[in-house]
């Protein structure tokens, strides 16, 4: 049953060599259809595999599975292969469930664009990228799934490329992961460098022969890779923009997966953070000063997909806070908890914006429980579950990511603890300005036939508020709802793969523990300090809860609480943007006008003009007289003479 | 066997006893010289004898028949060696080793072509008649005696008859007085640079006392001579001599002239003939006898391939004829050779010998293409001949391109690896200086290069700045200074000032002077001045004769074959130095 496992790539590829010629021609919504089924298939050969995988004994839960040799040279030798272990296995798991999710969601929600084909040809592909990363059994085959879920982002971040804010949106991405893709490059060059290797268990076998600071080097140089692919301090900046493409793709890449593609790293090279407990740390309080900074972002969002765009950042600060606080089985747990409601949030606030005719701003929205009844009561499970309240899915791993901070130093826990409360504040505010409140959207007349609430929304309409709406908000058809239910139960139940109670209970720290026992945080708390953190969590997520609520209940501004400073995102963007983009345009602009057009054309026509001048010049001496050539020749026959008869003389 | 034996037996009843004592010849080491020098005597009698005027067709296959009887006891022959090792014959005047195998195919092969590209040009020319053939059989006999000589007095017999009949062929042309000038330059300097040659050889004699290439090389092993003036004299001059025949700088001289008057199809056959035999003798001589006086002589050749290299670059940016263009580009390509020779190693060696067998067929090839375009009375050669060809001329003009691109060095030619090999050797021996002047010398070569391909392109439009750019007017000058950005291998910078000057209206000097016009000939009194007359003569169809197809489609197929799959004759020039 493992040996099936060279097929969970292949068949999303499969997806895409026959959508990019045919897909076309299967339209839509067929191509659609198609997609959705092989990366469905995918979803279940992994689960079999999955299952064949839990069937081993735990110490033979690896399987390396080499296709051929992908690159020879000399001492160099990568081989196409794929690694089945727990940690990859729970990756694709979730990566291909997550996956077939959102491509029957998309079906529905793209089912208008013109595009439609060509949209799920890059989903595929994304997902196949996506899956090569994580069961590549070698640095740098993960690194070709690490750049195909980077160019399978840019183009669906510009799937809408007519939209200046889209292009330039697909742009910062690639930029911004070109910059963490050059520190992943030369990690592998320092790893090769080093151990002589790029396969995983070589390199982590050799890893007692290679110094501490090359170790903390290298552990630094991938981790800025994930920090541009993880949008962490400082290279988040992009995430915020990515939410231009469309919601599933927001949903899919920009949640659920791609951009935990820097905690799976941090957690594949876990033998090498515990050799390097100094990177370890740095990661950790990278994470979460990552944490808190998105968090409290959050806060002052008004576009629907930005709120949750920062909360993204935020979530995922809190993985490398686990990962650099040696807690990996925590990061995961948090990676699939956070997969499940952050793909519901998404989805869930794609149906919004579908239902408010692609307006995002929450300032315009208010009062759509009620014709929402699916769509709201989703997004109310998904704030639960992202805020941490009990018995909820983000409670406990959530929880287990605090606790192991604890155990690094409490200042992390301070740290972490503040932004829990910002996540249960912000979700709160966009969940009560979304959902509840009064209606601050109006319909159109043919359809506003005399339901409540109508005189007020009108009056506003003409005040310069947003346009009437086509048709009364709803929820969507049921390959939209379905996800968004399936998803739902996932963030209620989600947190029960590892609870605390029983070492019994800890089902997803036995199933890792071949992966990454060995470097794994222990921790030795008492029954009685385990039931304080999780009260202390639970108070935490009420008290974000109970403040997002009074605050926001019939509020639509208060501007104390939205500062300009929150919104901008620390004005870390805009610092960016005037440190490093606007020197680096002029730095060109330069180099282009001067440099370039002056000095090396400049060198260029002038070595042409000397070549000609001179050859004018001494061409002279060719004069067509026999005379004149023999004199030559004995000019240079004197001259050879001579030079190796001074020679003897000397 | 038998008939050699009795013929043995013959020469020793006539000479007798006291007389001079003959060595043994072993004629298998010589057969191919022997098929060629024989094949040309039957060729001579069956023209004396034949009552009536045979077709030049007739010569030609003759002569390919021949040439490929020699390639047959080439081959024979290098089985011989790789099996058995190489060997010393005729009073070990001859060393048949895997070097010297090597050039025998060479000239095998060249004698194979070159016939195919001649037919045409001769039937055209209406010279018809054995006697272009019969030379080129006595001179390739010569070329191959040069590689395989192994005594100086020999390499000197070889060398005039290398020599001497490509005199004659550079004045086959009686009509064109060009021709004749050619012949006469050629054969006044050739006199002169033997002279200088054979005194060399006197006094490598004196300062040894062997002209044995083989007992010089173990006298100087045993005796230390490096500050000998007599030895290092002699050195010198062979230098010269060698250097006047590869036409490096500054003993080139000659050359331009004489590949401008010279009848084309000569011209494509001395180039690659005198070129492999002077570099065999050289190589031989230098490597192999004097290894121990390497400090002395290898500085000379670094200051010589230097200027070889720049100066041949540099000369052939400013040529409007496309004959002394070439003269010039095969005078830097010697100085890529002398790149192999100056490292003095066998990876530089191997390099040199690959670089020779390519080039030989882009030579070849080169001066075919150029043969056609010239048109009946071969005198038109200004570049504006080249406009447009691509419309008029596919085929040729795509032939062109792939022996241009070529000598330029591009990848998926044999060129590029030509001159990666030679670089490389440069490389390994630490010359570096060298191999970075070498490089740039390409960069200057290929702007003059890819400028025959772009006017081939380029179309009938009425500006053509980017021909020319030294004769554009001084007003379209800035205009047109980005086409000179092709020096560095920029096609683009090129058509950037091709459309900058096009888009002004601007009209090259020359352009407006008919074709092969009076300023064609700028530079030397060596060619005649083009008349005006003469434009109105058509370029000759590819079409117009299969050999030419053949013969071109040879040198063409070879050029891609071998550029993308390049080991056999990697491997040849590999395995030609080691069993050398």
């Amino acid at each position: 049953m493992i040996h099936a496992a060279f097929l969970i790539p292949l068949l999303p590829l499969a997806g895409f060599a026959i959508l990019a010629p045919f897909g076309r021609r299967l339209g839509n919504p067929l191509a659609g259809w198609v997609a959705t089924a092989l990366v469905a298939a995918s979803f279940v050969v992994t689960v079999i595999v999955f299952v064949g995988l839990f069937q081993q004994a735990p110490a033979h839960r690896e399987l390396t599975q080499s296709w051929f040799t992908w690159l020879g040279a000399d001492r160099l030798s990568v081989d196409a292969g794929i690694l089945v272990d727990p940690l990859s296995m729970t990756m694709a798991a979730f990566v291909t469930g997550v996956s077939s999710l959102i491509h029957l969601y998309s079906i529905g929600y793209m089912e208008h664009d013109e595009q439609f084909p060509k949209f799920f040809t890059y989903l595929n592909l994304f997902v196949f990228a996506m899956l090569m990363l994580v069961l590549a059994d070698n640095f740098l085959l993960s690194f070709l799934g690490w750049e195909g879920v980077g160019v399978c982002s840019y183009f669906l971040i510009a799937f809408w490329f007519d939209r200046d804010e889209a292009a330039s949106a697909g742009k910062k991405a690639m930029i911004f992961n070109r910059i963490g893709d050059a520190g992943f490059l030369i990690g592998m060059f320092l790893i090769f460098e080093r151990t002589g290797s790029l396969q995983y268990t070589t390199v982590f076998a050799r890893l007692g022969h290679v110094g501490t600071p090359s170790l903390v080097a290298i552990a630094l140089l991938l981790f800025l890779g994930a920090v541009g692919k993880s949008a962490q301090i400082p290279l988040f900046p992009w995430l915020a923009d990515a939410m231009a493409g469309p919601t599933p793709v927001s949903a899919l890449i920009h949640a659920a997966t791609m951009v935990t593609a820097g905690v799976y790293l941090m957690c594949r090279i876990n033998p090498l953070l515990h050799l390097a407990p100094d990177a370890a740390h740095v990661i950790a309080w990278f994470g979460a000063a990552t944490a808190f900074v998105g968090a409290s972002a959050a806060c002052a969002q008004n576009d629907i997909k930005k709120v949750l765009a920062y909360s993204t950042v935020s979530q995922l600060g809190y993985m490398f806070l686990a990962a650099g606080s040696g807690a990996y089985v925590a990061a995961i747990f948090l990676m699939l908890t956070h997969a499940f409601y952050k793909a519901l949030l998404f989805l869930a606030a794609g149906s919004v914006i579908h239902a408010m005719d692609e307006d995002q701003d929450i300032k315009h929205m208010g009062g759509l429980a009620r014709l929402m009844p699916v769509t709201s009561l989703t997004f109310l499970v998904a704030w639960f579950a992202i805020g941490g309240v009990p018995p909820f899915a983000g409670f406990w791993s959530k929880g287990d990511v605090l606790e192991n901070a604890w155990a690094v130093t409490p200042a992390l826990w301070v740290v972490g603890a503040a932004s829990a409360v910002l996540t249960a504040y912000y979700i709160g505010r966009e969940f009560f300005l979304v959902f509840l409140g009064e209606r601050r959207w109006s319909e159109a007349r043919p359809s506003g036939d005399g339901h409540g609430g109508h005189g007020p929304v009108a009056a506003q309409a003409v005040a310069g508020g947003p346009p009437a709406l086509r048709r009364r908000p709803q929820d969507p058809s049921w390959h939209m709802s379905a996800p968004l239910v399936v998803l739902a139960v996932l963030s209620v139940f989600g947190g029960f793969i590892n609870l605390p109670f029983h070492p019994s209970f800890v089902f997803l720290e036995r199933w890792l523990d071949p992966v990454v026992g060995p470097a794994l945080r222990r921790l030795h708390y008492s029954v009685g300090q385990e039931w304080l953190f999780g009260v202390v969590d639970g108070v935490i997520a009420l008290t974000g809860v109970a403040v997002a609520a009074s605050l926001w209940r019939r509020a639509v501004d208060r501007p104390a609480f939205e500062p300009r400073f929150l919104s901008a995102a620390w004005f870390l963007d805009l610092a960016e943007d005037r440190i490093v983009a606007r020197t680096g345009t002029a730095l060109a602009t330069f180099t282009a006008s001067v440099i370039e057009s002056r000095i090396v054309d400049g060198a260029v026509n002038g070595v042409a003009s000397l070549v000609r001048l001179f050859a004018d010049w001494a061409r002279r001496a060719q004069n067509g007289y026999v005379r004149g050539y023999a004199l030559g020749i004995a000019g240079g026959v004197v001259a050879v003479v001579a030079y190796l008869l001074v020679r003897v003389v000397q | 066997m038998i008939g050699l034996e009795s013929l043995r037996g013959l020469q020793g009843a006539l000479l007798g006893a006291g007389g001079i004592v003959l060595p043994h010849i072993d004629y298998t080491a010589i057969l191919p010289e022997l098929i060629l020098l024989g094949g040309m005597l039957l060729l001579l009698v069956v023209a004396a004898l034949s009552p009536r005027r045979l077709a030049t067709e007739f010569y030609a296959t003759a002569t390919v028949g021949i040439g490929i009887a020699s390639l047959v006891a080439s081959l024979v022959l290098w089985k011989d060696v790789v099996s058995h090792g190489p060997f010393t014959a005729v009073a070990k005047s001859l060393d048949i080793d895997g070097f010297a195998v090597l050039f025998l195919v060479l000239v095998s092969c060249v004698l194979i072509v070159a016939p195919m590209l001649a037919v045409g040009y001769l039937r055209r020319e209406g010279i018809e008649g054995c006697e272009y053939y019969v030379l080129a059989l006595i001179s390739g006999s010569g070329a191959m005696f040069m590689a395989s000589a192994n005594d100086l007095v020999l390499v000197f017999l070889a060398l005039e008859v290398l020599s001497l009949p490509l005199y004659v062929l550079a004045g086959f042309d009686r009509r064109r007085a060009a021709s004749s000038e050619a012949a006469i330059k050629y054969f006044v300097l050739g006199a002169f640079s033997s002279a200088i040659f054979v005194y060399g050889i006197a006094l490598t004699y004196g300062a040894t006392g062997s002209t044995n290439l083989g007992q010089i090389a173990a006298f100087l092993a045993r005796n230390v001579l490096t500050s000998n003036g007599v030895l290092l004299g002699g050195v010198a001059l062979l230098l010269c001599g060698f250097a006047f025949k590869i036409a490096a700088v500054p003993f080139h001289m000659w050359s331009p002239d004489v590949y401008q008057g010279a009848p084309t199809p000569a011209t494509g056959f001395m180039a690659a003939l005198a070129k492999a035999g002077g570099f065999a003798a050289l190589l031989r001589v230098f490597v192999t006898s004097f290894p121990t006086l390497r400090s002395s002589w290898q500085p000379v050749i670094w200051v010589v391939a230097i200027l070889t290299l720049v100066l041949g670059a540099s000369f052939a940016v400013v040529q409007r004829d496309i004959k002394r263009m070439l003269a010039y580009s095969s005078i830097n390509h010697a100085g890529f050779i002398l790149l192999g020779l100056q490292a003095a190693t066998a990876q530089g060696v191997a390099a040199s010998l690959y670089y020779l067998f390519i080039y030989a067929f882009l030579v070849l090839g080169s001066f075919a293409v150029v043969t056609l375009v010239a048109g009946r009375g071969d005198d038109q050669h200004d570049l504006s001949r080249y406009r447009g060809l691509a419309r008029r001329q596919p085929v040729l003009a795509g032939s062109f391109t792939v022996l241009l691109i070529a000598q330029a060095g591009a990848p998926f030619t044999t060129g590029f690896f030509s001159k990666l090999y030679v670089l490389q050797a440069a490389v390994a021996a630490h010359s570096y200086a060298l191999a970075a002047v070498a490089m740039g010398s390409a960069a200057i070569a290929t702007f003059f290069y890819l400028r025959v391909v772009f006017l081939m392109y380029s179309g009938s439009a009425p500006v053509e700045a980017g021909v020319s750019p030294e004769l554009v007017e001084p007003g379209a000058a800035s205009l047109a200074a980005p086409a000179l950005a092709m020096a560095a291998p920029s096609g683009q910078a090129l058509a950037s000032g091709l459309v900058a000057a096009g888009g002004a209206g601007v009209e090259p000097a020359w352009a407006k002077r008919s074709g092969g016009g009076s300023g064609a000939s700028g530079e030397g009194d060596g060619a005649e001045p083009p008349g005006e007359a003469t434009t109105g003569v058509p370029e000759t169809p590819l079409s117009s004769s299969p050999w030419t197809v053949a013969g071109l489609g040879i040198c063409v197929g070879a050029t891609v074959l071998f550029g993308i799959w390049p080991e056999p004759i990697i491997e040849f020039a590999r395995l030609a130095t080691t069993i050398f």
